[in-house]
């Protein structure tokens, strides 16, 4: 069954010099149960949805539905059905707990802000929370300073879990991470998926880190989803241009030669204004007009429309084609009757 | 608060305490000791000037001034904190609100402000003062009005760093309402300068109600307040000052005592490091004499090699070693990755290398040798000198390593018109050049950094470097704070500039697989110290110590099993200030044996690329051996 | 900076930031004019005094329009703006523009000197004392700095104009006493009024020269080893100049308000010793005019500054309204 199902959504921003829109037209949805990831790279508007998709951001068109009712409003009551139902934790260990607010006091405000519970109910929670998310219930008495990063994002786990919503969306969480802790918070998310039947939207920026917890993936660039499947399909078949620079870039261990096709993206034109009406990737496009002057249309014609019937959903007139192997070859994927 | 409240520590603090106190007894006690003296009018005596009896004179009635300023303590205090509590109120009310409202209340409110703030507020409280009537009553609420513009700007600035937080957006998604967030979230956390600012407050308002009274529109007769008394005894200014200023004193004094008080505050709360002498710091391993010549002979294309370098930093809470003996030796042409979690001290080992600690820091190294010169040897001018021709540096972050009020050009030129004495139009062309050699277009030396992208500053900032045609280039996790398909042009750029003038480069990263595509060797740095130095061929899979292998399993690849969980390191590295006895990671290490606890092991060589500080280093893997 | 048509973000910045003026005349206009009839009682009563002849009420009520509906006298109110009628004094019968004609000047004299006076010593004092308290270099003369400029500060402008009047003036005979006798005459007002703007300007020009000089591309110029004079003025002050002037620009309004207390003190015949003196006699017509004319020249003054700043750093056109 679809939990989230977001369709056409877009999102403005009131910037310094006028609207600004961060997120144009998408469209996904997210089974119950399921992990979506979305990559993207700065600016291209995954974290705006995110904001979005939990009413911290106002909508400016589009739908968004959960379990098949429309979410969202303005009102205290619309925003604490959908609180129930669906948390988000951040990027920033610094500033993702009150500085002034113990892990207890954190904790038990999230756990009593739907439901009342008695103070012993309300101590055995916040230990129940802590262990959950692999910490020490002793550390319940501590201030965030007291804590180190990876702890914090803990917290601030446990604290979007406390109201036991059914989507969980985390937004960069392991981006200002070192790379042990990551892995240690990464695990901790595939525990959690298994042990609790979690829907989540998982955004980042480092592929590597997004597939190794998602269930599908879509990919974002500036505004749009160009490309979203099955992980496994995407890392074996990649069908948009963009996706396939983006899995170039990463550098793997040991390092993997890029394949032939997926030549760098010029810097120069890195932010070269996107054509009216046209493909936003038209002009660093390994494939497109840049490199073969006959495919005029990518400047002339949005790919978007198209995109659902196409494999992947692929946002693009010229998609590679799907027996050209992708640059990788996934690892063996988590068997799906394992989550059920 | 308790910060606050605890003891003050600084002379500034105990000078406004002992200033305030006078101050509070004066208001408490001045009317029953002196209010009688006050009002005895004395037709035998008036307007006399300073005598035994009168110490300050009197007043035209013959009243004793003493007496009167003394009196008048109360009223202007109470005037005076008053309405600075009004203002601060609605003020912190309206101003706290634009963190929690949305969208467009939010931006009403705050053009709102702003718009109030455009009136300056002695000219608003005389003109409320005017239609309030003269009186008391009237500059109070006048004075309240006019402060609140003030005091709500201050708590919106203060609220909108509370509003961008991640953990009142999370408690706003958890769906608390508006007051709680307000009570809970937003006022504690900016409890402290609103205080502090509105104890500043006072004094302004304090002043500010004496110049309405001065001009006759505050307190009116026959109570009185310093204002008031100084209004009128003005004009006795040229023939007896003191009776004239007697009451502009007490206000100095009173508005003085708050600006400290506020001062007072703002550094207990700003809690800034006490500069105390630090403790005696543990000797530094005495740099024995520098053998210049000692060692492998300083070979031909030997570009840098610093031996034991040793980086000591006051803190707080004592001296910390972030790096200690660290050696390492650059070719020429080789890029060397130095790898390191948050804290290892790969940046610091980057700044001692280029000289450019800060300044408390202490270093020591034996030999500090950089394209055939020892600096340790040379004064602190020349040793500038040539670090400037022969070392270049890169930064994380191209968005702020920039400056963003000078044109490129003015940036890429500067060094050498300063070092090599470059002219106008040489260094220009020379620009030009270095622009084309990182593939960037020279128009665009005419522009200035916020019209570039992040990619392109990187870029620049790689140009500036090449523009002294360094020897050795430093960059410090140039491509961590850039997206991955940028990523690879600046490495490329990198590669190419190698390849293409035979420079060394010393790369920094916490992403060991960047630094495995990129450079030929690695040292991975552990708390302070180089754990591994090995060929990046033999990074994925034959590191033998424990920390290096962990940290190779841990990064998530594309190509894993995602059914299985990353492999993770137990514990944390260890606190600065207490370094575990032997080996640095020896805590944390599955591997440790007695032996690990009791010695630190050196970092030696397993065969010629390869060393490694481990007394027990895992066994290479079998394919390696097969 | 190079020669360049305005932006779209410029014009768009003048027509917001022209908007906002207009805003504020207008609220200062109605201010002005609402002052007169929201006055406790009758203000030609208080002005003329209590056993002044009703006939003579009358006809200063007439004179003032006060008989009229309250939208007709604002209309005329306008009406006679536009054509530079302020009104006359109740007290002395002489027409506030007149008033206004011979006094403004001498305000904004001394307020336009002070203001210069302030930027002249704290843009380069400030910047001084960073450079010189850097990284936590010399703690006793931060301390000292911290302490002083908080005293300055903490001066009141009247009372100053009072003390320095009673010593250098009256103790030492240096100066003139009071007046607009010369240009020596000017110095003690100048003095009083930028005083405590320089010392709070101080303050804050060497916190942010010292947040300047924490910056990356502060470390990026010392890794060039550029010479200390180059860092400091050609990388540190610009950057430090923006928030000098947007908080320099925040003190004139109050500068400005100022010269009320100050002008008053020293018998400083300008527009502010006018208001202190119209308020003390109820003399409303000319309390009216004067605070429409200081309030719009603070006005002024404030759009002034902002416009100047965008010159200066187009980046600070980009700033929340």
């Amino acid at each position: 069954m679809t939990l989230l199902q977001v369709a056409d959504l877009t999102v403005r921003h009131h910037g310094p010099h006028g609207p600004v829109t961060a997120v144009d037209g998408v469209s996904l949805e997210i089974p119950a149960g399921r992990t979506l990831g979305l990559v993207g790279e700065s600016g291209s508007g995954k974290s705006s949805l995110a904001r979005a998709l939990v009413g911290l951001s106002p909508v400016h068109s589009g739908r968004v539905l959960l379990d098949g009712r429309a979410a969202g409003g303005r009102t205290l009551r619309a925003r604490r059905r959908l609180g129930r139902r669906v948390q988000v934790v951040f990027q920033d260990p610094d500033t993702a707990l009150d500085p002034r607010m113990t892990v207890r006091q954190t904790l038990a405000e999230a756990a009593t802000a739907f439901r009342r519970l008695d103070r012993p109910a309300r101590a055995e929670r916040v230990a129940g929370l802590l262990d959950l998310v692999g910490l020490d219930p002793q550390l319940a008495g501590r201030l965030p300073r007291q804590l180190s990063g990876g702890q914090r994002q803990r917290v601030a786990i446990a604290r979007a879990l406390a109201v036991e919503p059914a989507l969980l969306i985390a937004d960069e969480i392991t981006s200002a991470l070192d790379v042990s802790v990551q892995a240690a918070v990464l695990n901790t998310i595939r525990d959690l998926q298994r042990r609790l039947g979690l829907a989540m939207l998982f955004i980042g920026h480092n592929l590597p880190a997004v597939c190794h917890v998602s269930d599908a993936v879509a990919v974002m660039y500036r505004g749009r989803i160009v490309e979203s499947a099955p992980t496994a399909d995407l890392l074996r078949a990649p069908r948009h241009p963009y996706t396939r620079a983006l899995l170039a870039a990463v550098p793997g261990l040991p390092p993997a030669p890029p394949p032939p096709d997926a030549a760098p993206l010029p810097l120069a034109a890195a932010e070269a204004a996107a054509p009216a009406g046209g493909c936003r990737f038209a002009a660093l496009c390994p494939v497109g007009p840049a490199r073969h002057a006959e495919r005029t249309v990518c400047t002339e014609r949005d790919p978007q429309p198209g995109a659902a019937e196409r494999p992947h959903r692929a946002a693009c007139h010229f998609p590679p084609d799907p027996d050209t192997p992708g640059p990788f070859r996934p690892g063996p994927d988590t068997p799906e009757d394992e989550r059920s | 608060m308790p910060r606050i409240l605890r003891l003050p520590r600084s002379p500034l603090a105990w000078t406004a305490l002992a200033m305030l106190a006078p101050l509070l007894l004066l208001a408490a006690l001045g009317p029953f000791l002196w209010g009688e003296a006050a009002d005895r009018p004395d037709v035998t005596a008036v307007l006399e000037g300073p005598s035994l009896t009168h110490p300050f004179g009197t007043d035209n009635l013959g009243r004793d001034l003493l007496a009167r300023v003394l009196t008048a303590t109360r009223l202007s205090l109470l005037l005076a904190c008053a309405a600075t509590l009004l203002s601060a109120g609605a003020g912190i009310l309206l101003g706290a609100s634009t963190a929690v409202l949305a969208g467009r209340a939010r931006r009403w409110l705050g053009a709102l402000i702003t718009l109030l703030l455009a009136f300056p507020g002695l000219l608003v409280a005389i003109f409320l003062a005017v239609v309030f009537g003269a009186g008391a009553t009237g500059a109070l609420l006048a004075l309240a009005v006019a402060g609140v513009p003030g005091s709500a700007r201050l708590a919106q600035t203060l609220a909108a760093g509370v509003a961008g937080t991640d953990h009142l957006a999370a408690a706003r998604v958890l769906g608390l309402r508006r007051h709680r967030l307000i009570l809970r979230h937003v006022l504690p956390n900016i409890a402290e300068p609103l205080l502090l600012s509105t104890t500043t407050a006072a004094g302004t308002a304090l002043i500010a109600l004496s110049g309405l009274s001065f001009l006759g529109l505050g307190v009116q007769p026959p109570a009185y307040d310093w204002g008031r008394l100084l209004g009128q005894g003005l004009d006795r200014i040229y023939a007896q000052p003191l009776p004239a200023l007697a009451p502009g004193l007490a206000v100095l004094y009173a508005a003085l005592t708050f600006q400290l008080l506020g001062e007072a505050l703002a550094g207990g709360a700003a809690r800034r490091p006490h500069r105390a002498p630090a403790p005696p710091a543990p000797p530094a391993p005495p740099a024995p004499p520098a053998p210049p010549a000692v060692g492998e002979p300083a070979g031909g294309d030997e570009v840098l090699r610093i031996d034991d370098l040793t980086v000591e930093l006051p803190t707080p809470d004592g001296v910390i070693r972030p790096v200690r003996d660290v050696s390492l030796t650059l070719h020429a042409g080789e890029i060397v990755g130095l790898v390191g979690e948050s804290g290892s001290g790969k940046s610091l080992t980057a700044l001692a290398i280029a000289d450019l600690l800060p300044a408390q820091a202490r270093v020591s190294r034996r030999t500090h040798r950089l394209l055939g010169t020892e600096l340790t040897a040379l004064p602190a001018k020349e040793r500038d000198r040539h670090l400037a021709t022969t070392l270049a540096m890169v930064f994380q972050n191209p968005a702020s390593a920039l400056n963003p009020a000078l044109r490129v050009d003015t940036q890429l030129t500067e060094a050498v018109r300063a070092h090599r004495g470059a002219g106008r139009t040489a260094a220009a062309a020379q620009a030009v050049h270095a622009l084309r050699r990182v593939a960037l277009p020279p128009a665009l030396l005419r522009s200035r950094p916020h019209q570039l992208s992040g990619g392109q500053r990187q870029c620049v900032l790689i140009a500036a470097g090449l523009m002294v045609r360094p020897g050795l280039i430093i960059a410090d996790e140039p491509t961590t704070a850039l997206d991955v398909t940028v990523q690879r042009q600046v490495t490329d750029l990198l590669a190419a500039v190698r390849r293409e003038s035979g420079t060394a480069v010393l790369f920094i990263s916490h992403d060991l697989a960047l630094v495995a595509g990129l450079c030929d060797r690695v040292l991975v740095m552990y708390a302070g110290t180089v754990v591994e130095s090995l060929p990046t061929d033999r990074l994925a899979d034959s590191a033998r110590h424990p920390y290096t292998r962990a940290l190779v399993e841990s990064v998530p690849r594309l190509t894993a099993d995602r059914g299985q969980p990353l492999r993770t390191v137990e514990g944390s590295p260890p606190d600065p200030l207490a370094p575990p006895p032997g080996c640095p990671f020896q805590p944390r290490c599955a591997h440790r044996r007695d032996r690990c606890a009791a010695e630190a092991p050196a970092l030696t060589g397993l065969d010629a690329d390869h060393r490694v500080a481990c007394w027990h280093p895992l066994p290479a893997p079998a394919t390696a051996g097969a | 900076m190079p020669r360049r048509r305005p932006s779209p973000h410029a014009l768009a910045f003048l027509t917001r930031r022209t908007a906002r003026l207009l805003l504020c005349l207008a609220v200062v206009l109605t201010a002005s004019f609402a002052m007169v009839r929201l006055v406790p009682g009758d203000p030609v009563r208080a002005a003329l005094g209590v056993d002044a002849a009703p006939a003579l009420v009358a006809a200063r009520r007439h004179q003032l329009g006060l008989d009229q509906p309250f939208l007709t006298q604002y209309r005329h109110y306008l009406a006679g703006l536009r054509h530079g009628d302020l009104g006359t004094s109740l007290v002395t019968g002489v027409p506030v523009a007149e008033l206004v004609r011979t006094r403004l000047p001498a305000t904004l004299a001394i307020a336009a000197l002070a203001f210069l006076v302030t930027l002249a010593v704290a843009l380069p004092g400030g910047l001084l004392a960073a450079v010189l308290t850097r990284d936590g270099r010399r703690p006793r003369s931060e301390l000292a700095f911290t302490a002083v400029t908080a005293a300055l500060a903490g001066v009141p402008d009247f009372l100053l104009a009072a003390g320095l009047t009673a010593l250098l003036a009256v103790g030492l005979r240096l100066l003139p006493v009071a007046g607009a006798t010369g240009a020596d005459s000017a110095v003690l007002p100048v003095l009083a009024l930028a005083l405590a703007p320089t010392a709070v300007l101080l303050r804050i020009v060497r916190v942010e020269a010292l947040r300047v000089l924490a910056e990356d591309y502060l470390r990026t110029a010392r890794a060039k080893r550029l010479p200390p004079a180059r860092r400091y003025l050609r990388h540190a002050a610009p950057n430090t100049a923006t928030a000098a002037l947007t908080v320099a620009g925040s003190l004139l309004p109050a500068m400005i308000a100022g010269t009320v207390l100050v002008e008053k003190v020293f018998a400083w015949p300008g527009i502010g010793s006018a208001l202190a003196q119209s308020v003390v006699a109820q003399d409303y017509p000319v309390v009216q005019a004067m605070v429409l004319i200081l309030g719009s020249t603070v006005l002024l003054a404030g759009l002034l500054v902002d416009l100047l700043l965008a010159l200066v750093d187009p980046r600070s056109t980009i700033r929340e309204t």
